[in-house]
């Protein structure tokens, strides 16, 4: 077990290398969710009422932050994708190390990448007028609830990098994976505004009671959400936990396994 | 002591449709090295990665240092090397960074680590290139690189899946020295590679596979006999075609084949040197001064046409052309 950890941490130690010899990767994983936070906040913000204190960027930032976790699906799929490629997953799996290191250093690396950017964001939004009134221990612990969301997405992310041919198959199923599910959701917009059906799947969308977790923990009443008074939308926070607890027990021993019959194709 | 067994291995892919391993045997003597030749296609990574723990088997059993490979796959990752035909080593991070991490992944302190990184550095002549990225790495070094990474916890086995296809003949020059001197340090290596110049070079013993199957086994001097002996080969002037003809027939006392386009007339002869000797001494009598005389001993390409009925396949580096003058374009 203390091995397993050990070696996970070197696993994480070297991608945390690999930023500090090609900064260039932290320096644009960072630019566009920033990005992202600015466009929303002025291209948006202005023609959409929201009728809550403090305008649009209160209820965008829990959005656009939980759009960002979710694609560490994306990154954990093209970093493992390219190792594979590359022979490295062989190399690995030829050491005396725990079956379960190599992915598990992988998903935490990406995990503290996260951390970065969230940092950076929170500080963006911060500059555009986000402020949240809900303490330093609610917002806190939202952060906290989205990194551990992130490092559930970092697991499906493992399954796909390490079945998919290639990298740029990885990024694009990826991408085609995570959009829709982060715009079918209280994300940037009310969904009242969707045909029932819609509706129906945003409101149980684990994106959308992340978003609307993350505005309750971030002192906002969730106004995009509690249009049907349905179960995720009145329990977003429990709900959010349960999505992460299903993901994880679902994806970390499929993950695993398939890291370990893992042949490069 | 047998270092490596395989015994009967089978490995289907596409639910049987395509049969990569069709009951491979083979071994691999402690101290020994064993070349595995063979075409693109014929099993060698599947072997290799089967032995590596890398992938299982359908049936058949292998044993690695006396450790069965299925059933204790951690207890081999123990003692053993793999360097693959792709340089797996991480190439945003600088030769240093690589070392330092496998070794902490073999588990050494960060101490020892740092005093192997070192010496594998010195040993591979990597030292001036150890704080630069991999990506500015030459093939050559890269490779070198990739081979000091597996032998950091000094495997019992080393496992080289084509270490020199791709290199320049310069990088593959250097490699086998490097090579060299890890045989000489009493490492148990099992090789494969699609040069048979290779297999000729650096293995004690050759086993020859094709479509997944042992065809042939033996040293590279014993699988040339297999193929047939030696041929006195005599290449005159146009007008001592005639003359050579007949001392050759005399000496040999077997067919003669005689190639008036390159003027060449040879023989198969069973006393070696003594009738290259005769032979000669019989020209020199008749005042024919031959333009090129020799024994020679078929090629491990004949053996490859002669066992498989078609020659190694894929050759990727002109240098390596085989006898049959087949030519094809590097991959």
């Amino acid at each position: 077990m203390m091995n397993a950890i050990s070696d996970a941490l070197i696993i994480t130690k070297r991608q945390l290398l690999q930023l500090a010899r090609v900064p260039e990767v932290l320096i644009f994983s960072t630019i566009q969710p920033v990005m992202f936070v600015l466009l929303f906040r002025y291209v948006f913000g202005g023609s959409i009422d929201t009728g809550q204190p403090g305008g649009y960027v209160q209820l965008l930032m829990p959005g656009i932050f939980v759009q960002t976790v979710a694609f560490t699906l994306a990154a954990t799929a093209v970093g493992l994708s390219a190792d594979m490629q590359k022979g490295l997953i062989d190399r690995f799996r030829s050491l005396p190390i725990s079956r379960s290191a190599v992915v598990f250093g992988r998903t935490l690396g990406d995990g503290v990448l996260n951390i970065v950017v969230l940092a950076v964001m929170g500080l963006t939004g911060f500059l555009v007028g986000w402020r949240p009134t809900s303490g330093a221990l609610n917002v806190f612990l939202g952060f906290v609830f989205l990194f551990v969301f992130g490092f559930a997405m970092s697991w499906v992310g493992v399954l796909i990098g390490l079945s998919v041919r290639e990298e740029r198959v990885a990024q694009n199923v990826t991408f085609i994976a995570v959009f829709p599910l982060t715009f079918l959701s209280n994300a940037f917009a009310p969904t009242t505004g969707m045909p029932k059906a819609l509706q129906y799947f945003a409101e149980w969308n684990p994106v959308s009671t992340m978003v609307a977790g993350c505005r309750e923990l971030f002192g906002l009443k969730n106004e995009f959400g509690a249009t049907a008074g349905s179960f995720p939308s009145e329990n977003p926070l429990l709900m959010s936990i349960i999505y992460m607890i299903l993901i994880m027990a679902i994806f970390v021993p499929l993950s695993v396994r398939k890291y370990n019959n893992a042949a490069k194709k | 002591m047998k270092a490596v067994i395989a015994e009967d291995l089978v490995k289907t892919y596409n639910k049987g449709s395509v049969r990569a391993l069709d009951g491979l045997n083979l071994d691999v003597e402690e101290g020994t090295v064993l070349g595995v030749l063979g075409p693109n296609g014929a099993g060698k990574t599947t072997t290799v990665r089967i032995l590596a723990t890398l992938l299982a088997p359908d049936s058949g059993r292998a044993t690695v240092g006396g450790i069965d490979v299925l059933k204790h796959p951690d207890e081999v990752r123990k003692i053993i090397g793999l360097s693959g035909q792709y340089a797996a080593v991480d190439e945003t991070l600088t030769g240093w960074d690589n070392l330092i991490m496998f070794g902490r992944l073999y588990h050494l302190s960060a101490k020892e680590a740092k005093v192997r990184a070192i010496e594998l550095l010195e040993q591979f002549s990597l030292s001036e290139a150890a704080k630069r990225p991999i990506r500015t790495y030459s093939g050559g070094m890269r490779r070198r690189l990739d081979l000091a990474a597996s032998l950091i916890i000094r495997p019992k086995v080393l496992f080289l899946d084509e270490p020199t296809t791709g290199l320049d003949p310069r990088g593959r020059q250097d490699m086998w020295g490097v090579i060299d001197e890890l045989v000489k340090g009493g490492v148990t290596l099992l090789l494969t590679t699609q040069y048979l110049e290779e297999a000729d070079h650096l293995a004690d013993e050759i086993a020859v596979i094709d479509h997944g199957k042992v065809i042939a086994r033996g040293t590279s001097d014993s699988l040339k006999k297999q193929v047939g002996g030696e041929r006195l080969e005599i290449v005159v002037e146009n007008e001592n075609l005639q003359a050579t003809k007949e001392i050759v027939a005399k000496v040999s006392g077997s067919a003669v084949n005689v190639d008036e386009g390159l003027r060449q007339i040879s023989a198969p002869v069973t006393t070696g040197s003594k009738a290259l000797i005769e032979a000669a001494k019989l020209l020199d009598e008749k005042g024919i001064h031959p333009l090129d005389i020799g024994l020679k001993r078929p090629s491990l390409d004949d053996v490859f046409l002669s066992l498989t009925g078609h020659v190694a396949e894929e050759k990727t580096d002109e240098n390596l052309e085989t006898a049959t003058g087949r030519k094809k374009g590097k991959k």
